[in-house]
């Protein structure tokens, strides 16, 4: 193995497992404040990055996406009043089975609106042979771009929950639901919150990586499986754990096509997953003790 | 109770009659296809009540087990072992009398092996990845056993349509008939289609007689109080966890089977059968049925499948499943045909808001 | 030879001793109460004797023989049943079937003769059923045989509860507050109830806040404070024990 294509799928992996981690941070969040996984996350990249790519047709991109970002939070929004919001105390296996249905609907909405194309926003900067030369490695600026953004996302997402009002209210939420509601905040709209700000991360996770990875109307199971299993990984409701899971599976991911054909690449993840499950299902960072403490 | 359910199943067993009556009266005959197709999708749907609705766990990788089954006996009877005919242990295998020459569509010479050995060994297999993977994941709860089967099917799914020896996106074809006793075969051949109805609801009646009769026994009766509360049930002596694996390899031979049959019935399996959909469509047909009530699925199993066989749903196929999975889970989570709703509005007045999950 | 014997458990979640070195002995055919004050570690101790919980050290024997570290089912098959201080009937099932489950251990159709039906499962089931029925005939409720057991009254569904722990036929019955949400004269009968069912030969430990239902009925008196076993006698040597009354009945202005 030589340095150079050492360090290509090394590049490679670390940008795949950021997106990874943006995913699931977008688990980690609505998990947080409803002790739900949405099964549809996966389905907000995919519209993110579905409505860029079409709204790239009449703005220029930074609108398109900063509209497709928003579109998707709506939509976020009205799934969580429409499917969500009223039902009380509803059990795990009914908001499992809902969240997947939900996730079917979008998919086959996706499929109507737009068709099975696969679709891409134009690189950033530069066009996909444009590579920028650090100490020897060739890299996409496209790459750069997602670390970038990726970066600042998390930075973020940390500001928000550490020193906003409204941060502070969702994480009170998390911790115990009803001392935060003698308090004065409406859980319920904390959650609606939740699924909004998770939507909005997952689209605009989906504008960012559409030129490298490309999106189509059913790119979001692929990205599901893969973010919950680093969600996992790194202890559910766990975001800044998430960021090292992701690169961890991302890169791991990337050096396994050396020894496994790429088709395989998918179910070396998921094998994972079931390991971490099996072993670990308190993750890699988290404890045992936390996890017995926690509600499925 | 017990004539209820004789009851029940001589229901059914009238009703298998009359629809073949009546489809040759009307010269309708063509529906017995679809119909026979969905008689083994309901295998698969039973067997999945039995475990979401009484041992009370989710399984999102059924589709694998099918898969398993189906691709396990097409491998075999159509992998021809004919160069390695020289080979000690395809002599052995020979000898004993479990291989079979045949000819493919073309004309060539194949030596394969017996349906009836690679039927069985289909569900060896899947016995066995049913004991293996069932030990570790039942362990897990909640959203963490739904990730995991469904991780189970997808990576099933990969496996096949990334194997060259699975024929990858094109699946396996040219399977056999598969002849269970002379003279009665499994296949899709327009001359046995009254026949193969027969087979295939066959089975669905056997299926139902000994899952019917389990769910009415001391094991039925354990499943149950284990879905009511894992601790209580513990602390009267049920062993929970073998309980729960016994449940998910007995639905996974069940899948298999249907698996093998239909395959052999088709003439060949694709990898649509192992994909994510077909696991959610299975889960769905249960939810709808009313997880816990074994005829609500073998009805919505039978129904929907000849459907969406037939075409009704046309390109809306996938979204149907998804919508009706919404629908029953927000308004009728214990299903259609319990007619809940009802029964809950009745109970909604002196009871005030103590519905707990 | 000692009936049950506990040796020294200990338990502690995160820095908490829940329980600590607790041990203690109990006799064939006696009533033997756990009490103490709020958080003194009578439901962990309970626990951890039926193996609910898993101890970090000490041993349990019944009979002599070790049952620590053993599942719950397996303790329960021992002849150890156990109820549970907030109800855990199976909703969705009468109360016949939830005492049914009770017999669960003295009957072994399994999956291949239940799906088969075989005949002699038939004599089984019949046999399941007619001994659950004469426990909950000895109960007191038979006729609500074929009631949804959640929607019974609360003191009933204690009842029930009682019941299917005693179609286990235990040699050993665990109480965990038989009393709690009861009346004063529904607590009056459960006494009565809990003296017949010691009279039919099962020993009975309990855990009990309701102090005129311990003192009345036991015949030995564990108490725990803070996870530690301060006192273990008579019931009318605990109430003169001064530790006791320090750290309990003083507390409870009694």
């Amino acid at each position: 193995m030589n340095i150079e294509l050492f360090s290509q799928y090394l590049v490679a992996g670390l940008t795949y497992g950021i997106i990874y981690s943006i995913v699931a941070i977008g688990f980690n969040i609505i998990y947080n404040t409803t002790g739900i996984i949405n099964f549809a996350q996966g389905e907000f990249v995919m519209i993110g990055g579905m409505t860029a790519v079409t709204l790239y047709n009449f703005m220029p991109m930074p609108l398109a996406i900063a509209a497709a970002v928003i579109i998707t939070m709506i939509i976020g929004a009205l799934i969580e009043i429409v499917f969500i919001r009223w039902l009380v105390s509803p059990s795990v296996l009914r908001m499992i089975i809902i969240t997947i249905g939900i996730s079917i609907i979008t998919r086959e909405i996706a499929l109507h609106v737009w068709d099975e194309k696969v679709r891409a926003l134009p690189y950033f900067t530069g066009t996909a042979v444009t590579s920028i030369s650090i100490g020897g490695v060739h890299i996409s600026p496209q790459v750069i771009w997602v670390v970038g953004i990726c970066t600042l996302v998390v930075l973020v997402l940390n500001f928000f929950f550490s020193y906003t009002l409204l941060g502070k209210q969702m994480r009170a939420c998390s911790s115990n639901r009803n001392a935060a509601r003698l308090c004065g905040i409406s859980a319920k709209n904390m959650v609606t919150l939740s699924f909004v700000l998770s939507a909005g991360i997952g689209a605009l996770a989906g504008c960012i990586v559409s030129p490298i990875t490309y999106v189509q109307y059913d790119s979001g199971t692929g990205l599901a499986i893969k973010g919950f299993t680093v969600a996992v990984l790194g202890g559910l409701g766990n975001s800044m754990a998430a960021v090292a899971a992701g690169i961890i599976l991302g890169v791991l991911e990337s050096f396994s096509i050396w020894i496994m054909p790429t088709a395989f690449k998918d179910a070396i993840s998921i094998s994972i997953l079931l390991l971490i499950l099996f072993v670990r299902p308190g993750g890699i960072f988290g404890n045992k003790e936390a996890l017995s403490l926690k509600e499925f | 109770m017990k004539k209820t359910r004789h009851l029940q199943i001589l229901i059914l067993i009238v009703t298998v009659i009359s629809i073949q009556l009546l489809t040759q009266a009307t010269d309708t005959s063509y529906y017995l296809t679809q119909l026979t197709m969905s008689a083994y999708y309901s295998l698969v749907i039973i067997g999945l009540s039995l475990v979401m609705g009484y041992a009370g766990q989710i399984s999102i990788g059924h589709a694998g087990f099918f898969a398993i089954g189906g691709y396990m006996s097409a491998l075999l009877t159509t992998h021809n072992l004919l160069p390695y005919k020289d080979s000690t242990f395809v002599l052995i295998l020979s000898k004993a009398g479990l291989l079979v020459s045949r000819q493919d569509l073309y004309g060539t010479d194949l030596l394969t092996v017996h349906p009836w050995v690679s039927c069985i060994l289909a569900i060896v297999i899947t016995i066995v990845i049913a004991y293996v993977i069932g030990g570790p994941v039942l362990k897990l709860k909640g959203h963490y056993l739904a990730m995991a089967t469904l991780g189970f099917g997808i990576i099933i799914f990969r496996i096949v349509l990334g194997s060259s020896i699975f024929g990858e996106a094109d699946g396996l074809s040219d399977v056999p008939a598969f002849a269970l006793l002379p003279g009665i075969e499994v296949s899709g051949k327009m001359p046995v289609r009254v026949l193969n109805y027969y087979i295939a609801w066959t089975m669905v009646v056997t299926g139902m007689v000994l899952l019917s009769n389990l769910v009415n026994s001391r094991i039925g009766r354990a499943l149950r109080s284990i879905h009511g509360s894992e601790d209580a049930a513990n602390a009267m002596g049920v062993n929970i966890s073998k309980y729960k694996l016994h449940t998910f390899v007995l639905s996974a031979v069940f899948a298999a089977v249907a698996g093998v049959m239909l395959t052999h019935y088709n003439g060949g399996i694709g990898p649509s059968e192992a994909s994510v959909m077909k696991s959610v469509r299975y889960v769905a047909i249960v939810a709808i049925g009313g997880m816990a009530n074994l005829w609500g699925a073998l009805i919505m199993g039978v129904l929907l499948n000849f459907l969406s066989l037939r075409g009704y749903f046309g390109s809306m196929d996938d979204a149907i499943f998804g919508g009706i999975l919404i629908i029953i889970m927000l308004f009728a989570p214990n299903g259609l045909l319990r007619l809940e709703i009802l029964g809950r509005l009745k109970k909604a007045k002196p009871k005030t808001g103590t519905e707990q999950a | 030879m000692e009936f049950l014997k506990v040796n020294n458990l200990c338990r502690s979640f995160g820095g908490l001793k829940a329980v600590n070195d607790v041990s203690f002995t109990l006799k064939e055919n006696t009533i033997k109460a756990i009490i103490g004050p709020n958080g003194a570690g009578k439901t962990t101790l309970f626990n951890l004797i039926s193996g609910f919980t898993p101890l970090n050290q000490g041993e349990v024997f019944f009979n002599d023989n070790p049952i620590h570290g053993l599942q719950p089912y397996q303790i329960a098959a021992n002849g150890i049943s156990r109820t549970f201080q907030n109800l855990k009937l199976f909703p969705g099932m009468t109360v016949l079937e939830n005492v049914m489950i009770g017999r669960h251990t003295h009957s072994k159709s399994e999956f291949l003769s239940g799906m088969l039906n075989l005949p002699w499962t038939w004599a089984e089931e019949k046999k399941i059923k007619k001994d659950s029925l004469e426990i909950m005939d000895y109960l007191g409720i038979a006729d609500h045989a074929g009631t949804d057991a959640t929607s019974l009254a609360y003191g009933q569904q204690r009842i029930v509860e009682l019941a299917r722990a005693m179609a286990c036929e235990p040699k050993l019955l665990l109480l965990d507050e038989p009393a709690a949400g009861l009346n004063m004269r529904e607590t009056a009968d459960m006494a009565k109830l809990i003296t017949r069912i010691r009279d039919r030969g099962i020993t009975v430990l309990l855990v009990e806040h309701d102090m005129s239902l311990v003192m009345n009925i036991s015949d030995e008196i564990l108490v725990l404070c803070y996870g530690e076993k301060i006192a273990d006698d008579a019931p009318l040597a605990v109430q003169q024990n001064d530790e006791v009354i320090r750290v309990y009945l003083g507390e409870d202005d009694a």
